[in-house]
């Protein structure tokens, strides 16, 4: 199957004529007719003659200048804006929206060649990590089909571990991308604040959403990001810092690399099976030039709190704007999550509790970066778990809205602090069920992150696998 | 922790309110509850000593960032383009429901 390959294979063959665009197009549909109905990742699929038109364009065009992702296919989670292509947020708030313009991270993959396949399922306007929280049905995990996909950004694992398409981008605001791909055994990259542009994002949390790439290996991850990050004159939050060429960068060797180990993140609560597979992975890694330390994060317990009052204090201003006015529908159509959310935000900016909750997690916003800073002085990455568990089963979080915010736990301390975080997968549960970690950077320390687990998946084949649902 | 709910009915009507929420009885039922566990777990960040910390609200790093003041055409919608989405309108206008008594 073309759609094993990695991109650089992909490019070669194109370039080679061992196979054409329309070849590896065609298989995306294929594999999307066999298995998106069992595992609902789409909220809109291109049409295939439009793709497939578009593919023989490729072909056509195909020279030595083109980038390389020149042809490839990939799909967009639903919270990007398309021009003339609905674009939903997984809500019936904007169940017909047709944007009028393209969301810059699309705009550029455009300009690259890339071909849009589709627009991904995910938790309304991002709100969850499981992609239940939806109006157009949950999303499934293709290991375990009574399982969750993850989320909010499910649908684009999903489909990545189905093989409907070579790369994602996904949108991670408090492990958005990391929660899905290590359930769905790919590899996710949530990038520094601002590296990405976010023009054209439905935001959730403004100051923490953060656009990134999801692939099944980390040597993509680097050449999608190397094509999508830069200074955007339409987002003033872009960072004007460098863009590296990252997948040159990642080949280099490790030299004399400290990784933390967070005592607080392997404690209470975080499954046997998890931390062993981490633990695992350490001892892998320690076949490079990287040493580990224990470190430790003792503001961690803080780590929710401060998400879960900014997050939704942002979300509820944010969302002000779907009045039924310019986009359609009314504010009733939110989903029971989104109105939970939406009114923690509420109360926690509404006068007399402000000080308490809002102005005091922006404190402590301030303590957690001071703290990543301290434990950046002993180490260079940090690792850790993604999901305390593996995927669970659908319908086990959704109506105990605590229980569900609990989970996120490893997720959410990176997006306030605004520092970089890679998912990749490290192993399987006894009973078949993904299991991946983080590795936490630096700010602008993706190259690093991106080095680390591109010489990790050279000595591991875990990032390989696919669902024994596309093998039957 | 008390069991006691933080959030009346009539505290959540009022948020809704300050929302623009409608809520359906059976919302109205679970969110005192709902809302109520969240916040006391969220409670805990007030027990942090943080005098003297200041707030952060954004990590670019980033001051002034501006832009020339000028009109970019190509990215200015026509009329049509910026009414295509809503669902009430008149003579080229989004028609809302009035805000002023005559």
């Amino acid at each position: 199957m073309l759609l094993e390959k990695t991109i650089n294979e992909l490019a070669e063959g194109l370039r080679k004529k061992q196979f054409s665009c329309e070849n590896l197009v065609k298989e995306c549909y294929e594999n999307i007719e066999k298995y998106n109905k069992k595992i609902n990742a789409f909220i809109t699929i291109i049409d295939k003659k439009t793709a497939l038109k578009n593919a023989r364009k490729k072909d056509k065009t195909l020279s030595k200048a083109s980038s390389k992702l020149h042809g490839i296919p990939f799909v967009l989670k639903d919270a990007y804006v398309t021009k003339n292509i609905k674009t939903t947020s997984a809500s019936f708030v904007l169940k017909e929206y047709i944007p009028q313009y393209n969301a810059t991270v699309y705009q550029k993959l455009l300009d690259a060649g890339a071909i849009l396949v589709g627009k991904m399922n995910m938790d309304a306007w991002g709100h969850g990590g499981s992609s239940e929280n939806t109006d157009f049905g949950s999303v499934k995990n293709p290991y375990n089909l009574e399982r969750s996909a993850g989320g909010s950004s499910g649908g684009n694992a999903a489909a990545i571990a189905s093989r409907m398409c070579v790369f994602a981008i996904g949108e991670d605001t408090g492990g958005s991308i990391r929660n899905p791909a290590s359930w769905c055994n790919i590899s996710g990259l949530k990038v520094t604040y601002g590296r990405v542009s976010r023009y054209g994002t439905i935001a959730y949390a403004s100051s923490f959403d953060s656009v990134g790439p999801m692939a099944k290996s980390v040597e993509d991850l680097a050449i999608v990001l190397e094509t999508i990050a830069g200074k955007d004159k339409y987002d003033a939050t872009s960072s004007p810092n460098t863009v590296l060429k990252y997948s040159q960068e990642m080949t280099k060797p490790i030299k004399d690399i400290v990784i933390g180990i967070p005592t607080e993140f392997f404690g209470k609560g975080l499954e046997k099976e998890v931390s062993d597979e981490i633990m695992a992975a350490i001892e892998r890694m320690k076949t490079f030039r990287v040493k580990f330390k224990k470190i430790s994060i003792p503001l961690f317990d803080y780590g929710l709190p401060v998400y879960y009052l900014i997050g939704p204090s942002e979300t509820s201003s944010n969302l002000g704007r779907y009045d039924g006015i310019r986009y359609g529908q009314e504010r009733r159509f939110f989903t029971d999550e989104t109105a939970r959310r939406i009114m923690i935000g509420t109360y926690a900016l509404s006068s007399g509790y402000y000080d308490a909750y809002y102005k005091q997690a922006q404190k402590v916003r301030t303590l957690f970066i001071e703290e990543y800073k301290k434990a950046f002085t002993q180490c260079d990455a940090i690792i850790m778990p993604v999901m305390p568990t593996p995927a669970v089963k659908l319908g086990e979080l959704l109506n105990n809205p605590l229980l569900n915010y609990l989970a996120d736990i490893y997720t959410v301390s990176q997006n306030p602090v605004g520092v970089p975080s890679l998912a990749i997968p490290c192993g399987f549960s006894k009973e078949g069920l993904p299991i991946g970690m983080q590795l936490v950077g630096k700010m602008f320390s993706e190259d690093l992150l991106l080095k680390l687990g591109y010489h990790y998946q050279s000595i591991t084949d875990w990032h390989k696998k696919s669902p024994g649902l596309i093998s039957k | 922790m008390s069991k006691k709910t933080l959030l009346t009915k009539e505290e959540i009507l009022h948020l809704a309110k300050l929302a623009g929420l409608t809520l359906s009885e059976s919302q109205l039922k679970r969110l005192p509850n709902d809302l109520s566990s969240v916040i006391e777990y969220m409670s805990k960040i007030k027990s942090l000593n943080t005098t003297g910390v200041k707030e952060t609200t954004q990590v670019t790093n980033l001051k002034n960032v501006f832009r020339e003041d000028v009109i970019e055409k190509e990215r200015m919608f026509t009329q049509e383009e910026a009414l295509s989405n809503a669902k009430n309108t008149l003579d080229g206008y989004f028609k809302v429901k009035a805000i002023f008594n005559n």
